[in-house]
């Protein structure tokens, strides 16, 4: 490391720096006695809760491994260390630039990426696949295995939230429920004090839970559900009431011209994803579950996988056996065209779209 | 004519490329959570309207342009209401609140200010 210089401080790079930080200037001669009254102040609190501290210390049973940290050996191996991790970094940056410079150049003729699969995927894909966008019949048609196992991550990424979120605790009786309760003060984060409330109350549930012999570890969740909610927002309720039906509509165009134009399921499902956590972060899960809720998000998330492997099989055996595939490919460039291109668009996008609303909703409050 | 949009679309891109710099600059070099709040949120506004409608003068009267519009409105649209929603929870939890701004003291109708 390069020592810094004694004018470091007067020079242009300095009052720059400062500058753009907007850190304060340091302190000059006629504010010195206050910061250094300031100080002293400090250094005199801080040593009363030292002082206040040591009375209640006990005896560290790790002092040993404390002055061990501090012992020379180890300064020394630290020292080592970082230089060793030193010269492993520039090891390895060379070793990259070394590689770099015998790739091929960007687009050049001979290149190991222009080769007969590439050239096949131009000169026939759209006559093979009955697609206009060669991406989608790429991942769609050419490697739709490929892609069902993505879609297969998506569902077991949302399974696997759901088993460490879903703490189902109270047993969802038949009997009329409760009504909701006043909040108290109406705010969208919690302070303190409504914390402990929230916490007596759900005291009182876990004693009412234990006497009814379920489960003693439990956060109640109907109580943090309903208070934690956040007051909506007039502002966002009503730009969104303008704004969710363009996005789910420009979605929807998405997922449906995927073999014409630029898009398909990934994306256009993220974008109906997108639509649907702006609706519920602005009106709520109570609006949201009128018309998704658990069950149709399981009928949605399963059904459209299944549908799915349905068609990857139809694809595999047809392929295998080489007979052509029953659907017809269609006029190029029609929306109703390219087989079955189309439905597993459709499918991939309601996908994409439930896992991006599932994650939302598990990590804000655990359930739907 | 030609000549004519090329400079006007340019002038527009560069100046919303200005009002990009000067954001991102205050985003830095302020120092509490709404200023530098404020300083984001001309990107998103006026920067992006003026980088776009160089776009659309450039680009002419067509049906590209007419997405162009839509994306300006679009942004007019979720910027400002999402600034909002930061700003409040900003005055929800913030400790240091009144050392930064000034505060009307009003009474409260639904819990935000």
């Amino acid at each position: 490391m390069s020592r810094i210089r004694k004018d470091y401080e007067q020079s242009f790079a300095h009052r720059f720096l400062v500058f753009v930080k907007g850190d304060k200037p340091l302190p000059e001669e006629d504010h010195l006695e206050e910061w250094k009254t300031r100080i002293a102040e400090v250094k005199e609190t801080e040593q009363t809760a030292d002082a206040n501290y040591i009375e209640l210390k006990e005896p560290d049973p790790y002092e040993e491994a404390r002055h061990y940290a501090q012992s020379s050996g180890v300064r020394v191996f630290r020292r080592v260390y970082y230089v060793l991790a030193f010269l492993m970094c520039l090891m390895i940056i060379g070793m990259l630039i070394m590689n770099v410079a015998y790739m091929p150049l960007f687009g050049s003729e001979d290149s190991p990426t222009n080769n007969e699969v590439a050239e096949r995927y131009l000169e026939k894909g759209s006559e093979e696949t009955g697609v206009v966008n060669t991406v989608t019949g790429m991942i769609l048609q050419y490697r739709a295995f490929d892609t069902f196992g993505e879609t297969n991550v998506l569902f077991v990424a949302a399974c696997s939230v759901m088993i460490l979120l879903f703490l189902r605790t109270e047993p969802e009786n038949a009997g009329p429920k409760k009504p909701r309760r006043r909040r108290k003060k109406a705010s969208g984060t919690m302070t303190g004090h409504e914390f402990s409330l929230l916490y007596g109350t759900s005291e009182d549930n876990l004693s009412k839970q234990e006497t009814d012999g379920a489960p003693s570890c439990v956060w109640p969740q109907s109580v943090a559900q309903e208070e934690l909610e956040p007051e909506p927002d007039v502002i966002l309720q009503n730009v969104a009431r303008v704004v969710v039906p363009m996005i789910f509509l420009f979605g929807l165009y998405i997922l449906l011209n995927g073999h014409l134009s630029p898009g398909g399921g990934f994306s256009g499902g993220a974008v109906i994803g997108a639509g649907l956590i702006l609706y519920n972060a602005a009106f709520g899960f109570r609006a949201t579950r009128r018309f998704f809720d658990e069950k149709i998000y399981d009928i949605i998330k399963v059904g459209s996988l299944c549908l799915y492997a349905l068609i990857i099989a139809y694809y595999l055996f047809t392929g295998a056996n080489g007979i052509d595939s029953a659907v017809p490919l269609g006029k190029l460039g029609n929306i109703l065209s390219s087989g079955l291109i189309l439905p597993i668009n459709l499918l991939v996008g309601l996908e994409v779209a439930c896992t991006m609303y599932a994650f939302y909703a598990l990590f804000r409050r655990g359930t739907f | 004519m030609e000549w004519v949009r090329f400079i006007i679309g340019s002038l527009c891109i560069l100046c919303g490329l200005v009002i990009a710099l000067i954001a991102a600059f205050g985003l830095f070099r302020f120092r509490y959570a709404m200023n530098r709040m404020h300083a984001a949120a001309m990107t998103d506004t006026l920067g992006i309207l003026m980088v776009l409608l160089g776009l659309i003068v450039l680009r002419g009267f067509c049906f590209d342009s007419l997405k162009l519009g839509l994306i300006i409105l679009f942004f007019w649209f979720a910027s400002p209401v999402s600034s909002h929603l930061l700003a409040g929870m900003e005055v929800e939890i913030s400790d240091r609140l009144k050392d930064n701004c000034e505060i009307e003291e009003t009474e409260r109708k639904g819990g935000r200010t």
